[in-house]
């Protein structure tokens, strides 16, 4: 991104579905994190997802749907932040290609430019400081693609744990190597899907990590799933659940 | 038949820019980086050098006498020359005057047809450069009704005879300089090295098909 | 066409993932070429500025692509280059037979051409009793060994030294067997030496066309191009349309991305610049020079001005060596000549969505083709348009086969889907519903596929929708 807002009084928080679904303590961490820098944070209870399954998977229509009622809970300017360089990808990116040529296409521009993933909103915007007060821990990072490619957020994202004074990041060989999930990818490519992670989760064990955090559910979903699946206990954490945890040396949810 | 095709793909492609004319702007051209000429050279020597190739700085008026040191240092036993340019000729004077430990001289005077066996049989080429491209490591060869183009690829050993006030800063240039779009010759060729290939396992081999071996004279009035 | 009946795409990768040494030859191969791309293009500001400006020059010359391509035959004409056209690849085939025939021709020299892979012009030269001899190193490899190359620059990347030192030793006469490079490429050297001096014709590829000049540009390193295209008396030259550019002065540009991409060399060792047959006078070089411009589907592409952005690959392969996919299953499982992410949007549109559409699939939309492309094909943005015209009837679609996917699963899926995302209410009370099932989420259909490797996921208890209501961030 070339320039960012000043640091606004209130900020939108886009949770994203697989968020609300399966890591609502990453979800709230974030909410938390913003709150903790002196921002209001709204978060519509209208919210489901940002439609990119349907837009993936060959299904426009459907996603335009669902991406229609999302712009429309989001109507005031404040920035809004997403806790997924996957969804706030889609929204930034692609919701300008979604509705290419339909009559609201202003009002859909200026939501997509208002869209942050919440690393570089607490970098970039709200210039965080961060103290750590957890024990010694080794983690590593996995760069999610569309927070690579789509967002360029992963220096943001890697600049926040380097933050943490105890938190040693051991870096993967192939940390850009995408994981395998692609949404829909992994159960219509089940086996080169598998073939991906299973890489990944190797390059995870030469770590020696304890602990694998990244920015997208999709990816730690995928990770951690496969990890467990094969009896390696290394846990899975979102960033913004592992940032909240080491600063105040408890879970998000309490 | 391949008029018929030929009216089936047009009608095609018309219809198609008719319907949706595309504008597009032009960015503008890569900016061309300029080097002194020591940095020309250097340039140049350094890049050819990096792809194997064998780089010698020498005199206008010893540049022959370089060749010959080459020549006998691999007792070469064949060359292969033009006879009516300027290096023909010198080199001709040359092995007037003492043709010892020298290869024999090969004029590519006629036809290919004429001369298969002997341009597939010598040690070695030698032809000048119509110039050079610092930027990219490269000559320039203009091969002529002179100099032919077997000349430069066919021996295992290129021997290549630059002017070095004629390296330019890059293609962009050099097309432009000399308004290469006017005067087209059959053929061009940018040569940086000597043949390589890296198809088995991505492990570098020279001399494949073209020269095993490049020599460059760069030769400084 | 290559492959009338739909792929057995499911088989290929099985069988591609299977072969560990074959997986093991292209990771390493692969991470090579990408590595030697990034110390190329270090500079990202020079590298994107390079990149804008490939993508502006090759979507100006499509932009006039009729007009370009009469200027060529124009050019080309008057220098004495004989142009033909083919529309698809049996009458391009045909072609060659003919230049051939007229000469008395039996014995041809090919330098490395996608295009005649893709016009299997071998087999058919072959069927008419006339030797094509690949003269490229990797070519010549692989057709030892009877195959279709693995990737558009490095064809037998998929062999180690001891597979291709048996291949040589098993039918190179008197070829002794050796491991090494040097003498490996040696006998490639001395073989092929002999077949440049005794053909009849050559033939090539075409890097780019020069329509301003009617100059046809090809790169090389191993020097076997300009032997095909200067020793036989007849040089035949293959192109896909898509291949002119306007300017002589476009040209330095796009090599620079070429190459670069392609082998992470700076220049290669040969940039060969052809505008005609030999003239009176001079010596050597073809007495005739035949261009022979090839459409099969390309004029289809270029109708649709949003596919159209898939002609501006240049053929450099670097999307093959960054994809995650290619990484694991190599070339042959796409089925096609072009495989990788390049493979995923041409073959769907050239031979139909019914028989190629699958390869779509085979993408985690990772981004990495499209992030290092040289010419900025939107690559995942045209996958994504083969998946929408998979599934859809709609009369928009312009793509042949659309619709071919659509079934009634999918369909309601993605129709109840909407319905829950698009009612909040709904999706609240269905994860309430799943929560008091058991926190999972049901195995139907293809999730099955998700808990072969992995664990099932489980539904939070309490969702955040809940928690943000909780702590009261749920309204302004």
């Amino acid at each position: 991104m070339d320039h960012y807002p000043e640091k606004p009084q209130k900020a939108y928080y886009y949770g994203t579905c697989l968020v609300d679904m399966m890591y609502p303590e990453a979800g709230m961490a974030g909410i938390r994190l913003l709150q903790q820098e002196g921002v209001k944070v709204i978060f519509p209870s209208g919210q489901t997802c940002c439609g990119q399954p349907a837009y993936n998977s060959g299904f426009p229509d459907e996603a335009r749907a669902v991406a229609r009622k999302q712009l429309a809970l989001f109507p005031e300017g404040h920035p809004i932040v997403v806790p997924s360089g996957s969804c706030a990808g889609m929204m930034r990116h692609h919701y300008p290609k979604l509705f290419d040529g339909d009559p609201d296409i202003d009002r859909i521009i200026d939501f997509s430019q208002r869209i942050f993933e919440l690393s570089e909103f607490l970098v970039q915007v709200l210039n965080i400081k961060l103290q750590d007060r957890g024990d010694p821990i080794k983690v590593t990072w996995h760069s999610s693609c569309h927070a690579l490619r789509e967002m360029g957020i992963i220096e943001d994202s890697k600049s926040l744990i380097r933050q943490l004074k105890n938190v040693d990041l051991i870096e993967l060989q192939h940390e850009t190597d995408c994981c395998g999930f692609g949404g829909t990818f992994a159960v219509k490519q089940p086996a080169i899907s598998a073939a991906m992670v299973k890489d990944k989760t190797d390059d995870i064990l030469q770590t020696g990590a304890a602990r694998l955090i990244t920015g997208d559910c999709g990816c730690l979903l995928n990770i951690s799933g496969a990890m467990q699946h094969n009896n390696i206990r290394i846990g899975g954490q979102h960033l913004a659940e592992f940032i909240w945890e080491r600063i105040n040396d408890q879970p998000s949810t309490a | 038949m391949s008029e018929g095709s030929r009216d089936q793909i047009f009608s095609r492609l018309h219809a198609a820019t008719r319907q949706s004319p595309a504008p597009v702007s032009q960015p503008p051209a890569m900016p061309i980086k300029t080097y002194s000429q020591k940095e020309k050279v250097e340039k140049l020597k350094t890049l050819m050098e990096a792809m194997r190739t064998e780089v010698h700085l020498t005199g206008a008026k010893n540049w022959a006498n370089s060749v010959k040191d080459i020549l006998k240092q691999r007792a070469v036993k064949s060359l292969l020359y033009a006879t009516r340019t300027e290096i023909g000729k010198v080199l001709e004077h040359q092995w007037e005057n003492s043709a010892a430990d020298l290869p024999q001289l090969f004029p590519y005077k006629n036809n290919i047809e004429q001369h298969k066996e002997m341009v597939f049989n010598v040690d070695a080429g030698i032809t000048s450069a119509a110039g050079a491209i610092a930027e990219t490591g490269a000559l320039i060869l203009w091969p002529t009704e002179k100099e032919p183009r077997l000349m430069s690829i066919v021996p295992p050993l290129h021997i290549a005879v630059l002017q070095a006030d004629k390296i330019h800063n890059s293609l962009s240039e050099v097309i432009q300089k000399e308004n290469w779009p006017a005067k087209m010759p059959t053929n061009v060729v940018l040569v940086s090295g000597p043949s390589k290939t890296a198809d088995i396992e991505m492990t570098l081999a020279f001399g494949v098909h073209g020269p095993k071996e490049l020599i460059v004279l760069i030769v400084e009035n | 066409m290559t492959n009338p009946q739909p792929l057995d795409f499911d088989k290929n990768v099985s069988r591609a993932l299977n072969d560990t040494q074959l997986i093991k030859n292209i990771k390493s191969a692969m991470a090579t070429l990408v590595s030697k791309r990034k110390t190329i293009f270090s500079d990202a500001t020079e590298t994107e500025q390079l990149r804008t400006l490939g993508n502006a020059l090759k979507k100006n010359a499509l932009s006039k692509l009729p007009q370009l391509l009469e200027q060529l035959e124009e050019k080309c004409t008057q220098n004495g280059i004989k142009v033909h056209w083919a529309e698809t690849a049996a009458e391009a085939n045909q072609q060659v037979l003919d230049i051939m025939k007229s000469h008395g021709a039996t014995r041809l020299v090919k330098g490395k051409s996608m295009v005649s892979e893709e016009m299997e012009l071998n087999a058919f030269l072959q069927k008419h009793g006339i030797e094509a001899l690949e003269t490229d190193l990797g070519e010549f490899i692989i057709q030892l060994n009877h195959e279709t190359p693995a990737h558009i620059i490095v064809p037998a990347i998929h062999k180690n030294k001891d597979q291709i030192s048996k291949i040589f030793h098993d039918n190179i006469p008197d070829a002794p067997y050796t491991e090494d490079v040097a003498e490996l490429t040696a006998i490639a050297r001395k073989t092929l030496r002999q077949k440049f001096y005794q053909a009849d014709v050559g033939l090539s590829g075409v890097n780019f066309a020069v329509a301003e000049t009617g100059t046809l540009c090809l790169v090389e390193n191993e020097g076997n191009g300009r032997m095909c295209t200067t020793v036989p008396r007849v040089h035949i030259a293959l192109m896909g349309l898509e291949k002119v550019v306007e300017k002589l002065a476009d040209v330095p540009p796009l090599l620079r991305l070429l190459i670069g991409s392609a082998t992470g060399q700076l220049i290669t060792t040969y940039v060969n610049m052809i505008t005609s047959p030999r003239k009176e006078g001079e010596k050597d070089g073809p007495k005739e020079v035949h261009l022979i411009i090839l459409d099969n589907g390309r004029s289809k592409i270029y109708a649709d001005p949003r596919r159209r952005q898939t002609l501006q690959c240049i053929r450099c392969g670097t999307c093959l060596s960054h994809c995650p996919v290619y990484n694991r299953i190599g070339g042959h499982a796409y089925g096609y000549i072009y495989p990788g992410p390049i493979g995923k949007i041409l073959n769907p549109q050239v031979e139909g969505l019914k028989t190629a559409g699958v390869l779509a699939s085979a993408s985690s939309l990772c981004n990495a083709c499209e992030e290092v492309c040289p010419v900025k094909i939107q690559i995942p943005d045209l996958i994504r348009r083969i998946r929408n015209e998979s599934y859809s009837k709609d009369s928009t679609c312009t793509i042949e086969g659309h619709g071919y996917k659509r079934n009634l699963t999918e369909v309601l899926i993605w129709k109840v889907w909407q319905i829950i995302n698009t009612h909040p209410s709904i999706n609240a009370a269905g994860l309430k519903i799943l929560n008091v099932l058991g926190l999972k989420i049901p195995k139907i259909g293809p999730l099955k596929y998700w808990t072969r490797y992995r664990t099932t996921p489980e539904l939070a208890k309490k969702s955040l929708h809940e928690l943000a209501k909780q702590h009261g961030v749920d309204h302004e």
